[in-house]
């Protein structure tokens, strides 16, 4: 394959999305765009040779001329939303394909529960004023490619804003879908959740793929919480195996604010996931877990980061991998207290399941403490399936395979049991079941 | 006579590169219970492991058979499909499985095998809910991961639960009793007890005679060092009792 060069081949792409889908943007959003398409130029695709990517090279991506993928919401039906992402919640779901708000597949807003979500590009049309304070302020672009790919190409996504005092009941389903056609493409959902003062909802992010087609997400949310609000935030990746995914979910927290995190991935070509979490309030508590399974060649990479800056934070993290086949895990956990962030508690865990002796898993955490007086914790494990208690579910009569997965499924469980909603976490449980009967195939 | 459900043959078998078992011979027939007992480390437990398929023991030598065919070829879940038990003495906790959900999965494993119509979930409750009450088993318990946090106790009471609902031809209970109170041991030798069948044979393995009082074997055999050195009738436990493992072992008893 002939050398790409991103810069040339991105800039082309960039041009013509300036022509097309992104003229029409006010005079701020042009500026911000061209400001972070520079900045990827500069940047380009970041090396295994830099920290944060020394066990992940996105070669792969590098390589490939993505293109960006058009609208083609027009080829699909409500059908294909239900049997590719779930209906539990029909009244408040919202569909986006290839990045883009797709009215007619989505809940109709007339009937819909959820008052509370727009899509970006009728904001940006209608009262541009109101993103303009709020977009791309949480996560920065000058140190990541990714987030000035997808800074550079903003013109659609969800914006989930909540007004203060408020307790949204019916979770608020946000599916990006992406169609990748015979060409390699490139997508961008963006997502931006304001939680107002004292308010509640919970918002999933569910990234599907539909076609067997190459596609590449790029994906960045970012997250405000006002003092003692919370966002339950439910992230599922499952574009499938040929699939890329690349996202990043920036997290301001005010005072006394709770950001409660579950974070799926059932495994691609690679997937690379970063959160941060900035507690700037004090008392604000964070919750971070995380389960990833990867079969065969799969790569999933998880980077979290949970910045205590005020004192009486609290952080809990819990992420947990199931790896077999050929496949590969990475876990980085850094926690940073800052000075002054006296009476942190926080806690990090990560265990593996390896089942296989080719999977791998790198556990990384780092701990970065300027504060004296605080609880600070962090432990990893790896391991296999428990022969003891294999044999004893073979000797009631579950076959082998079974019994493997019983334990992988009881192995998830304590991420899944951590999701309040039932139908939900039901939901859940069901499409990792599905997902860990095809890890058969990897188990020795 | 009946014809044998179990016959063992100079069974030898090994742990961890050591032979345990040194040729043992035990006939078991329909409707039968055996006692087996023996002093710590005689390899009563290995026996057990044996005849549930256990993957760490590996069978040297002889001969297992079970309805006429080589056990020893049979997978574990089949086995336990075909009517074999093992109340475990050490009964694993599984956390995030629950024991009804996992009961339920055993049950309709073994019905599938045989050709049986599956139990739905109303079906299903209303047959263990009878066996619960047998086993002062309550519904909390039950929808708790299997075994977890689960006493001594009642870690044996849900294997005899199991063993009630699957329904076996041969149960194998390797120390049931230990570590049991008295209250526990009465449910739990209740639930054997109302188990026990003209065509069901259970194999007791013991250390202590205790159990036996509660639970009337028509055999005893008495292992020590890797062989049976005696049988007879529920009188020779009785005696052993009595006179203890020495009278037997000659004090050899490891």
């Amino acid at each position: 394959m002939a050398a790409l060069d991103p810069r040339q081949h991105y800039g082309e792409g960039f041009d013509r999305f300036e022509r097309a889908l992104g003229a029409a943007a006010p005079g701020w959003l042009k500026a911000l765009r061209k400001d972070a398409f520079g900045r990827f130029a500069e940047l380009r695709f970041p090396s295994t040779k830099q920290e944060e990517w020394r066990y992940t090279s996105v070669a792969p991506i590098a390589e490939r001329a993505f293109e960006l993928a058009s609208d083609g919401a027009a080829e699909l039906s409500r059908d294909d939303v239900e049997h590719s992402s779930f209906p539990v919640y029909a009244c408040s779901l919202f569909v986006f394909v290839n990045g883009c708000f797709a009215p007619r597949l989505s809940a109709p807003r007339a009937l819909s529960g959820s008052p509370y979500v727009e899509s970006l590009a009728s904001v940006l049309e209608h009262a541009p004023e109101r993103l303009e304070p709020q977009l791309a302020k949480l996560a920065p672009y000058d140190a990541a490619s990714f987030v000035a790919l997808n800074t550079a190409f903003l013109h659609d996504g969800a914006l989930v804003q909540v007004p203060e005092g408020v307790t949204v009941e019916a979770p608020i389903h946000l599916v990006y879908l992406s169609l990748p056609d015979q060409n390699p493409r490139v997508s961008y959902p963006r997502t931006l959740v304001l939680i107002g003062r004292g308010s509640h909802a919970t918002v999933i992010e569910d990234y599907v793929s539909v076609g067997a087609g190459l596609g590449f997400t790029n994906a960045v949310s970012e997250v405000r919480l006002e003092s003692n609000a919370q966002l339950d935030l439910v992230r599922l990746q499952r574009e499938g195996g040929n699939n890329f995914h690349v996202s990043d979910v920036h997290v301001e927290q005010a005072r006394d604010s709770r950001f409660i995190a579950h974070d799926f991935s059932l495994g691609g070509a690679l997937v690379r996931k970063d959160v941060s979490a900035h507690l700037a309030g004090e008392g604000a508590e964070c919750t971070l877990d995380g389960l990833y399974i990867a079969s065969s060649r799969e790569l999933v990479d998880n980077h979290t980061l949970i910045d205590h800056a005020r004192p009486h934070g609290t952080s809990r993290e819990l992420y947990k991998g199931i790896l077999s086949g050929a496949a590969r895990g990475v876990f980085h956990g850094r926690i940073v207290v800052r000075e002054g962030a006296q009476k942190t508690d926080a806690r990090q865990t990560n265990k593996n399941l390896l089942l296989s002796r080719d999977a791998e898993v790198d556990s990384k955490p780092q701990l970065e403490i300027a504060a004296d007086d605080v609880k600070c914790s962090h432990g990893s494990t790896i391991g296999q399936l428990d022969e003891a208690s294999l044999f004893y579910l073979q000797t009631r009569g579950i076959d082998a395979p079974s019994a493997r997965r019983f334990l992988m499924r009881a192995f998830a469980s304590e991420v899944t049991s951590r999701i309040r909603q039932e139908p939900l976490r039901d939901e859940i449980e069901e499409i990792l079941l599905e997902r860990l009967a095809r890890e058969e195939t990897g188990v020795l | 006579m009946n014809a044998p459900l179990l016959e063992i043959e100079d069974l030898h078998a090994s742990a961890g590169g050591e032979e345990i078992l040194h040729g043992i011979d035990l006939v078991v027939r329909a409707g039968e219970v055996h006692a087996v007992m023996g002093p710590n480390g005689s390899g009563k437990s290995t026996l057990a492991g044996v005849l549930a398929g256990k993957p760490s023991i590996e069978v040297t030598r002889g001969k297992v058979s079970y309805f006429g065919r080589n056990l020893l070829d049979i997978a574990p879940e089949e086995r336990a499909r075909e009517g074999i038990f093992l109340a475990f003495q050490y009964p694993v906790e599984i956390p995030g499985v629950s024991n009804m959900y996992f009961l339920k999965t055993a049950l309709n494993a073994g019905r599938r095998h045989r050709g049986q119509e599956e139990l739905d979930a109303i079906d299903f409750l209303a047959l263990v809910r009878e066996k619960m009450k047998l086993m002062q088993i309550d519904e909390k318990m039950m929808n708790r991961s299997i075994n977890e946090g689960f006493s001594g106790g009642e870690k044996k009471r849900n294997e005899v639960l199991q063993m009630a609902v699957l329904e076996p031809r041969l149960a194998i209970l390797d120390e049931t009793d230990s570590g049991l109170d008295i209250d526990a041991l009465r449910i739990v030798s209740n639930g054997v007890n109302a188990l026990r069948s003209p065509d069901r044979s259970m194999i007791v393995i013991t250390h202590y005679q205790r159990l036996l009082d509660y639970i009337v074997p028509d055999f005893v055999h008495v292992l020590a060092s890797g062989r049976i050195i005696k049988s007879g009738g529920k009188e020779l436990a009785l005696e052993l009792e009595e006179k203890g493992y020495a009278w037997i072992d000659g004090g050899a008893g490891r």
